[in-house]
């Protein structure tokens, strides 16, 4: 509804009802019409939005019943109620069942009318929200976030269209910081899951006896702290996608029952005897070569291949090199947004460096590193001293020999860079800003102007 | 319509006198004019339907009328019999926006009414409530939305309950303007 007050058409051949029930609905607050047959209805609908609809069951000509099949072709959406005396509930009935909202009792009990409308209003204001809901989640479909134009996003491009029309299950390979949650995020966003939830597990950060508990969830007093009942992650992702992030550490045990999970598609909660059905996509990634593992019994077969039905590779950052500069753009514009920056561009020599560097840490290090760019830049373009600087002296190799030396070199140059500014420097540095300051202490840096100033005044 | 000069109380069948004196006291000091209770009072059997054992309101309305002078007074029915309109179940009252005629019950007033003890103060004050609501509409007001108004619909006694026994600012200027039926338009 594009405003607050609810459209009312009222058909009746009763002018009392037509014109009492007006009245009221006009002294509620709402916008309300009448009609006195269907045919003038139907002409109606043209004339304006209606939210609600009261249906008289029986009038000369079109009857209640026809009239609301009539509405329901033209206007799926449409809340439809009707109005019927006790001698026939029976073809009120009927109505709900062909899709009525609701019925009321002539004569209609204030309170209940009330009542009746309150809740369709309601009810039509959730329709129309969550169709704009779900008109945003289908514009969300995050392909837009997968940048590169080289073979090898191509491909991944391609595979996560293939793969999201299908629910199979899912195996992301790839080194630690290539985007493989960005992968699984694509494929649920595009599949016909997308309007339920996904749910990420990161299993690597998980004992297994904490991951058995987070992914089955517990009953009330299944062990020491278990104060409440917790839903577990797959009755979490029920309707939706649990991907289940570093797979290959799940311990041997897990595996077992999330082999049984995959199987029967059934869980107990831990502590719990009732069989509760679940129903999910699984998408599992992992940095781990699983082949290995199964050959050293670290990662069971039959999971193997339950799992690894339809397998994609994200390919490390430095062998797809070509999208390089269009992910850093794509981050520049990303942190510049969301920092109100006003950073417009790399350098020359900047995109040369990025494109000559190993990238150990992919995307993920890409990404922090013109996080930090943006962050440190002073103009609107960045210069190769706003990169951190394993990537900026990638090939010069350390400042000094000692790590205390390398240490102090790189505070001295993190301080320079940033203008003294404590705040900023603290957190590239990612220590607090105690820290900082005692290693300031410790190394006796100072700030050249304030000393400056310090000498003028005692001279003075 | 001319501009309303008094308020006369009609008692419709057995009206409870304590009730209407109170009715008279609050009612002439709430409209700002001067009141009084008829000593004729009307009989409400005729409009007795006896299927659903209730008194039809509008026809009620239409009996007041014999009591109107045309000299501007607003006459109020007060009954403690069970009122409704064809399409609901019940009414606690009627009237013409604008005048002259206006009608109240009390009998869905009662907390008895509902299975709990009686409690006559309570029964006042919604007597009071309802006069007013009504009179209200004789006068010219219209009904209003805002919650700390008299002239607020009520479908049920909780919402009597909760309205206050007065009129919103805007409601109250346009009674002290005495143009509330062209105001509220």
């Amino acid at each position: 509804m594009e405003t607050d007050t609810a459209r009312i058409l009222i058909v009746d051949d009763e002018q009392v009802v037509r014109d009492s029930l007006g009245e009221w609905f006009r002294d509620e607050g709402y916008e309300a019409d009448t009609a006195d047959s269907a045919k003038v209805a139907l002409e109606k609908l043209a004339a304006a939005k209606w939210d609600i609809f009261l249906l008289d069951i029986r009038m000369p000509g079109i009857d209640g019943l026809e009239l609301q099949r009539k509405l329901k072709e033209a206007h799926p959406e449409a809340v439809v109620i009707i109005m019927t005396a006790y001698a026939s509930v029976e073809s009120a009935v009927e109505a709900m069942k062909q899709g009525a909202y609701d019925y009321i009792i002539k004569p209609f009990n204030p309170e209940d009318l009330e009542h009746t409308i309150r809740k369709a209003v309601e009810r039509k204001q959730l329709v129309a929200e969550n169709k704009q809901l779900r008109t945003k989640i289908d514009e969300l479909n995050l392909l837009h976030e997968i940048v590169g134009t080289s073979r090898a996003t191509r491909r991944l491009l391609e595979q996560v269209a293939m793969v999201s029309a299908s629910d199979t299950t899912v195996l992301i390979r790839g080194e630690s910081g290539t985007g493989k949650e960005l992968i699984a995020r694509a494929i649920h966003a595009n599949s016909a899951r997308r309007y339920m939830p996904i749910v990420v597990v990161n299993c690597g950060a998980l004992s297994e006896g904490v991951l058995e508990s987070e992914l089955f969830g517990h009953e009330k007093g299944a062990f020491t702290g278990a104060q409440y009942r917790r839903k577990g992650k797959f009755e979490m992702a029920d309707g939706g996608t649990l991907f289940l992030d570093e797979v290959g550490d799940i311990g041997l045990k897990t595996q077992v029952d999330l082999l049984r999970v995959l199987e029967e598609k059934k869980i107990y909660r831990v502590g719990g005897n009732v069989e509760i059905p679940v129903n999910f996509r699984l998408i599992a990634a992992t940095n781990k070569n699983l082949e290995t593992m199964n050959a050293e019994g670290k990662f069971r077969e039959d999971l193997y291949y339950r799992i690894n039905v339809f397998s994609i590779t994200i390919p490390p950052l430095r062998e797809r090199r070509e999208d390089i500069s269009l992910l850093a753009d794509h981050f520049l514009r990303k942190f510049a947004r969301s920092m109100s920056r006003p950073v417009a561009k790399l350098s020359a020599e900047v995109e040369e460096i990025l494109c000559r560097y190993e990238w150990p840490g992919n995307v993920r290090e890409l990404q922090n590193a013109i996080e930090r760019a943006v962050l440190v830049c002073q103009t609107t373009k960045i210069e190769p001293q706003d990169l951190p600087l394993n990537i900026n002296h990638a090939n010069e190799g350390p400042p000094g020999r000692s790590l205390a030396e390398i240490e102090r070199q790189h505070i001295r140059r993190t301080l320079e860079e940033t203008g003294w500014n404590i705040y900023r420097a603290a957190r590239l540095l990612e220590i607090d800003r105690v820290t900082l300051y005692n290693r300031i202490k410790k190394y006796g840096f100072k700030r050249e102007a304030v000393v400056d100033r310090r000498t003028e005044s005692k001279a003075s | 319509m001319s501009r309303p000069s008094k308020i006369v109380i009609v008692s419709i069948g057995e009206v409870d006198a304590e009730l209407l004196d109170y009715l008279l006291l609050v009612l002439a000091a709430s409209f700002a004019v001067p009141g009084l209770i008829l000593a004729e009072t009307l009989d409400p059997e005729s409009c007795y339907d006896s299927t659903r054992r209730q008194y039809h309101a509008t026809q009620l309305l239409d009996r007041l009328r014999k009591f109107d002078r045309g000299d501007g007074a607003r006459i109020l029915g007060v009954t403690e019999v069970d009122l409704f309109i064809p399409i609901f179940t019940f009414v606690f009252g009627e009237a013409q926006v604008g005048g002259p005629l206006a009608l109240m019950s009390t009998h869905r007033l009662h907390q008895q009414f509902y299975g709990l003890p009686d409690d006559r103060k309570l029964w006042l004050t919604r007597a009071e409530k309802e006069a007013t609501h009504e009179l209200g509409h004789a006068f010219g007001l219209a009904h209003c939305l805002k919650l700390d108004c008299v002239m607020r619909f009520a479908n049920s006694v909780e919402e009597v309950d909760l309205k206050p026994c007065k009129f919103c600012q805007l409601c109250g200027t346009r009674l002290s303007l005495g143009s509330g039926s062209t105001l509220a338009a």
